[in-house]
């Protein structure tokens, strides 16, 4: 017997009233228990995406599902399975953290009482219990999008959607966001992340889709998609360089400065033949370094490959 | 949860979150109507009312426009609230924190609605307090009195919603009620009766709704009024139907909101 997708987006298009055309009959699936990246330069379609799964945009064709429920023709019941972490803050500033909670909840129909315990159960699990009574506009930038989390939590939802939510949060904050939302997806919960933070990304999620354009130009498991990168770019530090850098088969280097350089090589090359080789010519490497993330690499590529041929086929 | 039960409790963190608001800034939802009428009472009701004598039905000019300046205290307070704190919520993009839940539009329209006719309620009864401090007054008609000011209340409430939704700049919540709703108030026989009207300004008036709302509060006040009673409150039931179904339906197509 197999379980029901988290999500179905079926042919999901849109079209805003100046013409444009924001998704372009896009399809995926995400199985539940799911930590899927939904990935795109900026303007792909992913925030449209996001808004129709969480009804804040109407959708110009298509359907989608959620755990089997219709967005479009069971708003309510669907909401009901969505926590949402928007890209902009969107709560009352002058309001307290935990009144922001407790009045999420209420939206949901959660009698007072439960929205309290839970209030506080997930503002002590994201830090921010101290400042429960304090007004909302007194937080830091960290502290209300992890705010902006635990008030996603308040209905204990299904699926959790998260839209670019560490933009502009320091990398300490970031990854006890990240602890956080590991630990809700460990124990079931479907989360779909959006983020231009590509390292992320790699780290958490288990399968991928990209959108460009309206369209998904790649959706494949991560462990897949990385496989398929084929080259590798090094940052060399080294102790002395030769005016002349020397011409290595199957090794481009290029020099970023008198004491680094960068080698871009296939992934199948060996790394002792390259070391031998700059040793050859009395390059001595200090420390070593990947220039890029994997899947940084590969996002460019896909993008870039999909304009190309656009524009080829233009 | 049934639904009706999860509604009712979202129909409450409405309301209560609307009062909370206006009891956190009580200084600019309840005090500055109450200064103001004050200086009406003292201006128009003691210091030119007294030259004026009666004016209708044996009343001072005091007590005949005691009725008048309670409705417009409300509908004023009723139309501030709901579109500063519904336009605020768009502004602030908090109301998305209620168009993403399971919540029906009827109880988010309900909630706001609820909370502004409770500010109206609770300045018209300062307001109505004040006046006392000046005049004595006895209520001719208790019902009457309580559904008129409700009906008003909810009209203007409804009003104000459906300007928040429009409006797409703070300038937009302002427009309204200096250019309509400061006029229609003013002539609406807040401070005359349209019966001291020649024609055809007299049959004019009686296309301003806010006549039927003042005299139907007055008639519940006083015992008297311009228009007929029973005509006043299907007009201010008509508007409470219509007004309802326009703040649905633009609910419903979330001009505004959804894009």
């Amino acid at each position: 017997m197999t379980s029901t997708p988290a999500l179905v987006v079926d042919n999901l298009r849109k079209t805003y009233s100046n013409g444009v055309e924001a998704l372009k009959g896009i399809s995926l699936t995400v199985q539940p228990g799911d930590f899927f990246a939904l990935l795109g330069p900026n303007g792909a379609g992913k925030s449209t995406l996001i808004g129709i799964l969480s009804s804040l945009v109407n959708s110009s064709g298509g359907d989608a599902q959620v755990f089997g429920v219709s967005v479009n023709k069971q708003r309510s019941e669907a909401m009901r399975l969505i926590g949402l972490v928007p890209q902009e803050i969107n709560f009352n500033q002058f309001e307290k953290p935990f009144d922001i909670c407790v009045n999420e909840a209420g939206f949901y129909g959660i009698p007072r009482k439960i929205a309290a315990e839970r209030a506080e159960k997930y503002l002590k699990e994201l830090r921010l219990w101290d400042k429960a009574q304090m007004q909302a506009r007194t937080l830091s930038g960290g502290m209300k999008r992890r705010l902006m989390i635990a008030r996603a939590m308040m209905n204990e939802p299904k699926l959790l959607i998260l839209d670019e939510p560490t933009a502009g949060v320091d990398i300490e904050i970031r990854r006890s966001m990240w602890q956080f939302v590991s630990a809700i997806n460990a124990a079931g919960t479907t989360v779909i992340l959006t983020t231009h933070y590509l390292e992320e990304a790699e780290s958490l999620c288990r399968n991928i889709a990209i959108i460009d354009h309206g369209t998904i130009i790649e959706n494949t498991s991560m462990k897949r998609l990385l496989a398929t990168l084929d080259v590798e770019t090094f940052v060399l530090d080294v102790t002395a360089m030769p005016d002349e850098l020397p011409s290595l088969p199957g090794v481009t280097l290029r020099r970023r400065d008198e004491h680094m350089l960068e080698a871009e090589m296939a992934r199948s090359h060996d790394l002792n033949s390259l070391f031998a080789a700059l040793s050859t010519h009395g390059i001595m490497v200090t420390s070593m370094r990947n220039k890029t993330n994997r899947l940084e690499e590969l996002f460019v590529r896909l993008v870039e490959g999909g304009r190309n041929g656009k524009e080829q086929a233009a | 949860m049934s639904n009706t039960a999860a509604n009712l409790v979202a129909l409450n963190t409405i309301v209560r979150r609307e009062i909370v608001r206006i009891v956190r800034i009580w200084t600019q939802t309840l005090i500055p109507p109450a200064i103001t009428m004050t200086l009406y009472f003292v201006i128009f009701g003691k210091l030119i009312g007294s030259r004026i004598g009666t004016i209708q039905g044996g009343f001072s000019y005091m007590q005949y426009i005691v009725p008048g300046l309670v409705m417009m205290s409300v509908i004023n307070n009723c139309y501030a609230n709901i579109s500063s704190s519904f336009f605020g919520a768009k502004f602030s993009r908090a109301v998305e924190e209620m168009l993403v839940s399971p919540m029906p539009n009827w109880v988010i329209l309900l909630g706001y609605v609820t909370g502004a006719v409770a500010r109206g309620l609770v300045v018209g009864a300062m307001v109505l307090g004040i006046a006392l401090l000046f005049t004595s007054l006895h209520v001719a008609h208790p019902f009457i009195t309580f559904l008129s000011v409700l009906l008003g209340a909810t009209i203007f409430s409804l009003a104000g919603f459906v300007n928040a939704v429009y409006a797409k700049k703070f300038d937009d919540i302002a427009l309204v009620p200096t250019f309509i709703l400061t006029p229609l108030t003013y002539l609406g026989g807040v401070f005359y009766s349209v019966k001291m009207l020649s024609e055809p300004w007299q049959a004019i008036s009686h296309a301003n709704p806010i006549l039927y709302m003042v005299n139907a509060f007055r008639f519940g006040v006083l015992g008297i009024s311009d228009v007929d009673v029973g005509v006043a409150f299907v007009v201010m039931l008509g508007f409470v139907v219509g007004l309802s179904i326009v703040a649905l339906q633009l609910l419903k197509r979330g001009v505004g909101l959804r894009s």
